[in-house]
Formats: C-alpha cells, structure tokens, sequence
C-alpha cells in the first residue's frame, strides 16, 4: 500500500548535489512529489526535504539509495514520528465588487494575509500543511485564481527529534 | 622570481642553516615549495597512489596532463586506439588485481566514449578512477569545442564524480576520488578536470587521508545478527550458501571456503562469484540463474535456509521474484550495500558489512558453537546429488563439426585451469563460465551487470599487463571482438601477447539463440555477414592467426598458441564453431528458477 512520505536530509552544499537527489528520483522511478532545498545555519549544510508517495519497500530503497550518495550526511523520514509540517503558498486572485471583502474574510479565516493590493487583485500569503492550502482554494471560487505558486512541504521533527550533523 | 628567493631564505631558516648543505642544488631546494601546475598535481597524485598504468587517449583537454606524463617515469602510460577500451582495461586492471584501475581521457568525445567503460565498472563495482579533460573554466557551457556536462552524463553511472574548479582543491579532489572508489562498495570515480585548472599553479602537498563527513562504509557485522544467523544456518535442514560478486571484490574467498567446508553445505556462485568457491570442490555445484545448472537452480529454489554473501538476487539469477518466494525459505544476506538488501527479496537476517570481516567472525562463532550443522543435510545432499547426475552441461562431443563447449573445455584442460579469462557477451560468454572451472578468485574477468559487447580484448589487455607472465585467455564471439577490434594495434605496440579464443558462429549467438526460441526462428539482423578473414586481420597487425575449423585440431591449436614459442605473442584463435548450438540450460526471462529448459528436452 502506497503512502505519503515525508524525507528529510542534510547534504553537502555543494554545486550538483541537488540533481543527485532529483537524478535518482528519476533514474529507479521513485514518485516526488515535490522537493524543496536550502542552505542551513551551516553555510556548508543544505537540507533538502522531499514529499513523496510509496510503498513500505520503495520506501526503504529511496531512504537506503539517498544514505548511498556520497554526498549525502543524514536521512531521516519525519513521517515515521511526531512531526511539523508547513508548506508557503502566494495565491493571485481577482478582487473586484462583492468578491473583494469575501476574499479578505475567506483569508482571515484561513489566517492568511494579504501582501499585495491593486484595485482589482490580491495576493494572500498562506502557510500550513499542504491540506490546508488545498482547503483554501477548495474555499475560493476558482474563476477569481489568477495564479498560485507553493514551495512544497517543509518538516521538522516534534520535541527532542532533530536532524542534525 | 621573487617568491623562489622568500622561499630559499624560508628553507634555510626552517632548517637552521645559513647556508645549502653541501650537493644540495638550486632545484632540489626549490621543489621542496615549488609551485605544481594542476598538470604536475595529477601526475604526481597519481604516482603517490602509486599507480602503475595508466590508460589514455590524448586530446586538447589533457594536453598539459600528457606533457607531465612525459616528463615522469613513476608509471607506464599505455596508448589505447578508443577511449571505451582504456577504462574496460583499467577496470580489467582493478578487477584482477584488486587495485584502483586509471583511465585518462579527454573532454567532449573523450568523455562520452569513456561512458560504456564507467557505466560497466559501475554495474559491476569495480574500483576505477577515470580523469578527464574539460573545457577550461570560462568555457563551460558555452558550447565550447569538445565540450560536455561530463559530470552530468557520468552521474547515474559513477559511486561519485567531480568537477574540480580550483586547482587549490584538486589534490585532495584526487585523493577523495581514490578513497571513494576503493572502500566500502567499490565503483567508478570520474574527475573532471577543466583545462585551465592544469596549468594553474599552487603549492603540492599529497594529504595521507581525507575526513568525509558525509561518507562512512560500515565494516563490522552487527554481533546481534550474526549471532541469529549461525542459530538459522545450523538449524538449516535444506541449507544453501549463495554468492556472488562481493565475495572476489572483497578478497573473502578463503573465508567463504572456510565456513563452506565447516558447515559442509553445497555452495553455488552467481556469474560475478565465480572462483569465489573453488568450481572444482565437491561443495560446489556451479553457477546458479538463468544459464546455470540443473542443480544449483534447484537447490536454489528448494532450500529452506539461504546465506546469500555478496550478492544481489538481480533478475538473471533468480528469475522471477514471486517464483522464487513460493518456496517458504529463509534467508540471510551479508552485503556492504544496505540497498542491496532486501531489494528484489525479502531478507530475514540482513548483515551489512564488509564480507570478509563479516565471514570471518561468522567463522569465529560457528567454531564455538556447541551444535553441529543439523543430520538432515544427508538426505538433502542425496538430493542434490540426484539433481547433479542429470549432468545438465552435457553434450555431443561426437560432433564433426567444433563445439564450443570443447573449445573451452579444451582451454582449461590446456592451461590447468590457471589462466586468466576474459569474455565478451553472448553465447560464448556463458560456455567460459560453465566450462571454465574457476577454482580462484578474480581469474574470471566479465561484464556482468551491463554486458557489454567488446570488453573482451581490453579486459585481457589490462589483466597481461598487470601480470606479464600469466596465461590471459580472451573468450570470445566474432561479433563481439570487432567492437573493439582495433585494439589488435595497442597489443601490437606494448608487445601485449593474450590469446584470443573465437568461438566464431557466423552470428551473434545469443540473440540468435533467443530468436530461435522466442521469435519463431526469425532471425532478424543477427547473421554477421561479410566477416574479415581474421587470421590475416591479426597477421597484418604482427600477430599470430589460426583459424581451426574441426574438432580434431583444436587442442592442438590452444596448445600451440600457449606454447613457450608463441609466448611473447599475441595470438587469435578463430574457432569455427557449431552455428546451431544453444546455451543450456536455460531459464526464460520472467520464469521461475526450477523451470529450466534443459538440452535433452529439444
């Protein structure tokens, strides 16, 4: 049974590691939902954290191939414990007439906020667990989406759990 | 020459003298600090790995490289005619030796001529090194002549890569790309060196390691596990040691061969294993998959605890997966690569480590333990035996045309089973490893993972150079060796004296093979038509032709060709082989392991 998994890993910042990461995906087929990456506190440290969908078995072989790259120091699938998730989403919306205020109500009750204002547009700042972001533009009428661009999912581990070198 | 001045009065003031020590020249003191070129670091590097041979093709990439190679005498450079063979010879180097093998290319079509090379290596781990050349820096990627994403290209098929941009970096770059290749599950190493970083200078130092964070091989076994193992192996009732690849590369066949003969369980090796068990020990019962033995595939199938050392269940070796897992068995699995465990089969007791430190305490512990391998192996020994008097690798030796199971055959009788062979990929290939028997480690020199056609005649060049008194046999297939035929010339200027074996059927064999099965008979683009007489091929390239085209003459031609008259020469043997003859048995792709086709059911 395929399920939705949360990996985190500390790598080597350093030029091509991330097409190493996105070069395996692709070459054993494994699904990636979406990948995100940046330098830690340690200039020298890039974590990386990828959402992705399988098996217990493809699971295991995506943990066991990302721990083979040399470049690669720590993996560690949030999923397999208590965890945080949060992901950015920017949303571009039309905001004329009555749609106007229903949109800056929608957003508040989304704790959203809006970082953009034109006569006839907004852009609201979203941030949540992937679900929720989905439920905000489940909550707008779509006609209004102008654009939307999220940065995938980011995680951490609750309490003590950390990832670190 | 400001800075040489600073660095004379630095010498002297380190050394607590006023003045050079008598027969000290200007020079000696000055290459104490002198700046290296990036040209000179690689060379150097490669001389403090204390590299013997490297294999290389020139190009403008590598210029300043080969200038430095000239001017030294710490290695042999040997001048391949096709970038592919370099890194098959280097890799043949490693694979024989147990050494990093060293290939050096250019950038552009270096590279990507190089690829084959590094991406065979790579399936089969061999520990090699490859350096090419790239544009110089402000080059990269602007299309510049000969250029390309080197490292791009190479990623999927390399343990790791590197593009060095800062001549600062590139002796430790070296000894990071020696370090990786050689230790914990061995592979290809490519380091891209762009041209201008060879002729920028900075101070030499060759570091004795390098710390890497992020690249730690576990070694050691865990005690928990290897302590559940011993338990499983001896309860076995039906047991079954199976190895392959890993226990050659990591030098454990002495240690395989003593747990083998302790728990006196029959043994059988993948096509990567074998002469990790001795083929001739009563033990063994030969290759296992997809040509392997009636025997070996049924034990397989049929046993009920399975030590799996140094190998990966791929798909030519035990068919299909759900097949396989039908038999409730279970199965312990030593491999340094995590991910090779449980990969294609669910494993019980995983052991990662490295085989031999593994199998030596696993020797450790079954000599303590107070059981004895359980009675039942008797009775499972009869039936293997049963299974052994099927004699599956028999055939017509009344042929009156020549069998390419006699050829090789007559091979081993010839060289008592001492030589160094070679294969190309094909038919031909899996007659060497059934009629071949292999009673040591790292004598058998293939491309198994990736199999590729050509690696024949590279590989037995890299193996005779590494040991210039052996006996090297190159088995192959007239389709084959004309993929990398013109290496006849680079045997020609090292004095290169292989003996090439071919077992020339006027097709590629095993495609023939599979159409005759799978494809009724039709047999699409595999005729090779229009062949060179190729006893006049090596004749015009000073070598020594034969072509044989009965049985009656065959050993006397290997024995002609092994003689001390023809020793100094390289020798091609054109075997004109049955065109009809099938490799058995055989397992279909996508079958179970016991459903094999035997000869005497055609």
């Amino acid at each position: 049974m395929s399920t939705r998994h949360i990996i985190s890993l500390l790598m080597e910042n350093e030029a091509g590691a991330l097409s190493r990461v996105a070069g395996l995906f692709s070459a054993r087929a494994y699904n990636i939902e979406s990948l995100t990456v940046a330098p830690t506190e340690d200039a020298t440290l890039s974590r990386m954290t990828i959402v992705t969908v399988g098996s217990e078995d493809v699971i295991e072989q995506i943990t066991k191939q990302l721990n083979k790259l040399v470049d690669v120091i720590k993996v560690m699938d949030l999923t397999e414990g208590q965890h945080i998730e949060r992901e950015l989403m920017l949303v571009k919306v039309k905001a004329v007439g009555a749609s106007r205020e229903e949109m800056k109500r929608t957003a508040d009750i989304f704790r959203g906020s809006i970082i953009d204002v034109t006569e006839s547009t907004y852009t609201i700042e979203l941030t949540g667990a992937g679900s929720k972001l989905d439920a905000f533009l489940e909550a707008i009428d779509s006609a209004l989406i102008i654009e939307t661009v999220r940065t995938g999912a980011s995680g951490i581990g609750r309490g003590e759990r950390s990832l670190k070198v | 020459m400001a800075w040489l001045a600073g660095r004379m009065q630095e010498f002297l003031t380190v050394a607590g003298q006023t003045d050079y020590p008598p027969g000290f020249t200007n020079d000696l003191i000055c290459s104490q600090f002198m700046e290296a070129t990036g040209a000179e670091i690689v060379v150097r590097c490669l001389a403090e790995e204390g590299v013997e041979f490297v294999f290389g093709y020139p190009g403008g990439a590598v210029l300043n490289i080969y200038d430095e190679i000239f001017k030294q005498n710490k290695f042999k450079h040997v001048l391949v005619r096709h970038e592919q063979a370099a890194v098959h010879a280097a890799d043949a180097y490693a694979r024989a030796t147990g050494r990093v093998g060293v290939a050096l290319v250019t950038s552009g079509p270096g590279a990507t001529n190089a690829v084959t090379g590094i991406a065979t290596a790579y399936m089969d781990s061999v520990p090699i090194v490859v350096v090419t050349g790239q544009v110089p820096t402000p080059a990269i990627g602007m299309d510049a002549f000969q250029e390309v994403d080197t490292v791009g290209i190479t990623r999927p098929c390399v343990k790791h890569n590197f593009l060095v941009k800062d001549v600062k970096d590139l002796a430790e770059t070296m000894k990071k790309a020696f370090i990786i290749a050689a230790t914990g599950r061995p592979g290809p190493v490519v380091v891209d060196v762009p041209k201008d970083i060879t002729y920028h200078t900075t101070e030499f130092t060759y570091p004795a390691s390098v710390e890497m964070r992020s690249y730690n091989p576990v070694v050691k076994g865990h005690s928990g596990q290897l302590k559940r193992a011993v338990q499983m192996l001896l309860e076995a009732q039906r047991p079954m040691i199976y190895i392959g690849g890993g226990v050659v590369l990591g030098d454990a066949s002495k240690q395989l061969v003593e747990v083998a003969s302790l728990l006196g369980f029959p043994v059988t090796n993948t096509l990567m294993g074998l002469g990790g068990h001795p083929a001739t020990h009563r033990q063994n019962l030969g290759m296992l998959g997809m040509h392997g033995t009636y025997e070996a595939n049924m034990a397989m199938q049929h046993c009920d605890v399975l030590l799996a050392v140094g190998a990966r269940f791929d798909d030519r070796v035990i068919g299909n997966p759900a097949h396989f897992a039908r038999e409730q068995r279970r199965i312990i699995h030593i491999d340094i690569d995590p991910s090779s465990i449980s990969k294609r089969v669910k494993v019980d007791v995983p052991i990662v480590g490295d085989v031999k430190h593994v199998l030596t305490e696993m020797l450790a512990l079954l000599k303590q333990a107070k059981d004895k391998p359980d009675a039942a192996l008797t009775a499972w020994w009869t039936q293997i035996e049963l299974w052994r008097a099927k004699n599956c690798l028999k055939y017509n030796k009344q042929s009156p045309i020549i069998k390419p199971q006699y050829v090789v055959e007559k091979l081993w009788e010839v060289t008592k089973g001492d030589a160094y062979v070679t294969s190309d990929v094909g038919q031909h290939q899996m007659w060497a490893a059934q009629y071949y028997k292999f009673d040591q480690p790292r004598r058998w020199i293939n491309s198994g993972g990736l199999g590729t056609m050509g690696v024949g005649l590279p590989y037995a060049m890299g193996v005779q150079l590494a040991f210039p008194d052996a006996q090297v046999a190159c088995i192959t297939g007239e389709s084959s060796i004309q993929m990398n035929i013109q290496e006849l010339s680079t045997c020609k200027q090292y004095r290169i004296p292989v003996k090439v074996l071919t077992l020339n059927n006027r097709y590629m064999g095993m495609v023939r093979q599979w159409q005759e099965f799978f494809y009724g008979s039709r047999y699409a683009e595999s005729y090779m038509e229009s062949l060179p007489d190729f006893v006049k091929l090596a004749e015009s390239y000073g070598h020594v032709g034969m072509r044989i085209d009965k049985p009656e003459d065959v050993e006397a031609a290997i024995r002609e060709a092994f003689s001390p008259a023809l020793k100094e020469r390289m020798v091609f043997m054109d075997f004109q082989t049955d065109q009809t003859e099938n490799v058995f048995p055989m397992v279909e792709g996508g079958k179970g392991l016991s459903e094999m086709i035997l000869a005497e059911e055609l």
